[in-house]
């Protein structure tokens, strides 16, 4: 049932990735200030907002999981979670590159945005461990569903406190992105955007395909009373 | 409080009962009935689900399918209505290790809403019934087993349950234990009682039904 | 159902007689903080304090003396048949959430009663900063209780109960702490105190407080549940 659809979505996600890189490479012109490295902009910053996005889709699955007590919702807040933390470790390097090659360290603290980003990428780590650490199935769904909510509201919560702690000490150093941004810049990073939320879609989706493929055989080995072969993951959740 | 035209009915009604562990059944189709003022006694070998039925029954588990209704309550939407009214004596003797047996009681009397006045009088009484009248202000770590579950047969009935769940409610009694126990929690005149043991001699005798629970086949009632 | 006032009093006040009889934590939380001070005076080699450094090392031996009486919250419950005795009450179940958090703010009103004092014995030269420190004590106690609460009763039904409230609660935590250092840092600079920003902080803090309150009130209901 998760596999429908999963084909046009890839299709459409090369191409859009496809199409907004050659926006960024050969449409987007070079930034006055900082040059080429510039364009690395057009990939963390998207990357960014869909991994944040993603975090607070996870809470909003965990909720309907919550209230609805289906599984079905804690695999899909588990795979949302999982892939924006994936997309976070991009995120990190693509901003420590980008750290490096304009302001030449490869971590700057006075960055709000990066900096929060820092926390809540360390909070979500955890949500692994959290899951390893609870035995029973139903409950690690539970309280990994509560995790997400608790995370999904520390989310805007810690970027208004890093925000105010940072913003009297510096400048902000682009605080207006999108204020200052030519327009082709501006539909280069909107085509990127939707690139990187249909690239999250389609690997929630794909993730959510195989997990429920194998939980599928897993059901049918043991009602053939077939020995299960190998232990399943202790974190992830089953997908019927 | 419950209204008199429900005692008409059957005091626990399960119909097609289920509980999974995971992807493992635990419970698989469990059917019974049990008139109020009759005793049930559930028998089966380790892993067999008792504990699990005696928990559902007790709100403590929920049921993954199949109807289950106490005391007129239907599990597990109505669970919050029937909480003050089972008493529930487990494995566990359910008593804070760093209070003595008297301060547990008179903290379960809270948590139930007893008024003060009565539940001094009322903890007073079950403490001589379960013969711990002496030792009630040692700390319940400090105690035996056996009088561990002394002190929790008195927490298991303090409020007046008008339905009991015993899951093996002689463990570590001793044969006078077992005497007192009977007073409070044996059979008896208007006393609904579910009781899970692996000790089936004892208590087939006081049994109006046996639930026999056997792992991968269907429950026999008898 | 117990009135909800009955049955937080009778929960609370179990709590409190059972640290009072056995000194679990209380002890080891001012006995952990203090040495900290110790480790801190030679780890920055300095004997006094002021500014960002002072409010620093405190706010980071608060937290993490916090988390251990975080840590032994739920051990009481758990020790005897896992909350079972709260769950089988006709209770509604937040109260739980209510009680714990309750007591743990009181666990670490009086952690800082014993140890904000000697930290101003310690390190600072100038206590006037100590008086608004309280609010901003008592705002961060409120906020803590109410993630600590939440991760601690969750903690210990895993199977690594010590290593789960740390790794989760210093992360949670930060804009806590941003707020508490940023609220203390002018309170204790070196020419007496000063209320830069004091009220936005508060502000945060009690926005804090508030969020996660609520989500606590909100989700604790399905941690009871099996």
């Amino acid at each position: 049932m998760y596999g429908k659809g999963l084909k046009p979505l890839s299709i459409a996600a090369v191409a859009m990735l496809a199409l907004s890189l050659s926006l960024v490479f050969f449409y987007a012109p070079l930034d006055g200030d900082q040059g080429f490295i510039q364009k690395i902009f057009y990939v963390h910053v998207p990357l960014a907002i869909t991994a944040l996005v993603g975090f607070v889709a996870g809470g909003v699955f965990a909720i309907l999981h919550l209230r609805s007590n289906d599984r079905k919702w804690d695999a899909y807040s588990y795979v949302a979670i999982h892939i924006s933390v994936i997309f976070g470790v991009a995120v990190l390097i693509t901003g420590a590159i980008w750290a490096k090659a304009s302001w030449g360290h490869w971590w700057v603290w006075d960055e709000p945005t990066l900096v929060s980003f820092l926390i809540v990428f360390l909070l979500y780590a955890t949500y692994y461990p959290f899951r390893y650490a609870i035995e029973d199935r139903d409950r690690q769904a539970r309280y990994a569903s509560v995790f997400a909510v608790t995370a999904g509201a520390f989310v805007p919560l810690n970027f208004m406190a890093v925000r105010m702690a940072e913003s009297l000490v510096h400048p902000r150093t682009f605080a207006t992105a999108e204020g200052g941004m030519p327009g082709e810049m501006m539909l280069t990073f909107l085509c990127s955007l939707v690139a990187m939320g249909l690239l999250w879609t389609t690997l929630v989706k794909f993730e959510l395909t195989a997990k429920s493929a194998s939980g599928q055989v897993k059901r049918l080995r043991r009602a053939l009373d077939a020995p299960v072969a190998g232990g399943s993951s202790r974190i992830a959740p089953e997908v019927s | 409080m419950p209204p008199a035209q429900e005692k008409a009915g059957p005091a626990i009604s399960v119909a097609g009962l289920r509980r999974d562990y995971g992807d493992r059944p635990a419970l698989d189709g469990v059917d019974l009935e049990l008139a109020a003022g009759s005793s049930l006694v559930v028998l089966g070998p380790n892993g067999a689900g008792k504990t699990t039925l005696l928990r559902i029954l007790a709100t403590l588990l929920r049921p993954s399918g199949g109807e289950v209704s106490v005391l007129g309550c239907s599990l597990p939407d109505e669970a919050w209505k029937l909480r003050g009214r089972i008493g529930y004596l487990g494995h566990e003797p359910l008593l804070y290790r760093d209070l003595s047996g008297r301060e547990n009681l008179r903290f379960g009397s809270r948590l139930y809403g007893i008024e003060r006045g009565a539940a001094e009088a009322r903890i007073e009484e079950l403490l001589r019934a379960v013969g711990m009248e002496r030792r009630a202000d040692e700390r319940v770590a400090e105690l035996s087993a056996g009088m561990r579950q002394r002190i929790s047969i008195a927490r298991c009935v303090l409020h007046e349950p008008e339905l009991l769940l015993l899951d093996e409610p002689d463990s570590n009694l001793d044969a006078e234990g077992r005497e007192l126990a009977r007073g409070l929690i044996g059979p008896g005149p208007g006393r609904t009682r579910v009781v899970v043991t692996h000790d089936p001699e004892r208590h087939e005798a006081e049994a109006d039904q046996v639930l026999r629970l056997g792992i991968g086949e269907r429950a026999v009632v008898s | 159902m117990t009135p909800s006032r009955t049955a937080f009093a009778a929960i609370l006040a179990k709590d409190l007689r059972s640290e009072l009889r056995t000194l679990q934590s209380l002890p080891a939380m001012a006995l952990f903080a203090v040495t900290t001070f110790v480790v801190f005076r030679f780890g920055l080699d300095r004997t006094s304090l002021s500014g960002s450094l002072a409010s620093g090392v405190l706010w980071a031996t608060l937290l993490f003396a916090a988390v251990l009486g975080i840590n032994r919250l739920f051990v009481s419950e758990r020790e005897e048949g896992g909350f079972d005795a709260i769950r089988l009450a006709p209770i509604d179940r937040t109260v739980l959430f209510a009680a714990k958090a309750a007591a743990l703010v009181i666990y670490l009103a009086a952690l800082e009663l014993v140890t904000v004092p000697i930290f101003a014995i310690f390190f600072l030269e100038d206590a006037a900063g100590l008086g608004p420190l309280v609010a901003v004590l008592l705002l961060a106690d409120l906020g803590l209780a109410a993630t600590g609460t939440l991760i601690s009763s969750m903690a210990v039904n895993s199977r690594a109960r010590d290593l789960l409230v740390p790794l989760v609660l210093l992360p949670l935590s930060i804009p806590l702490m941003i707020a508490a250092t940023g609220a203390t840092e002018p309170l204790l600079s070196l020419g007496g105190p000063s209320y830069d920003r004091f009220g936005t902080w508060l502000m945060v803090l009690g926005l804090y407080d508030l969020i996660f309150g609520l989500v606590g009130y909100a989700v604790f209901d399905f941690l009871l549940e099996d």
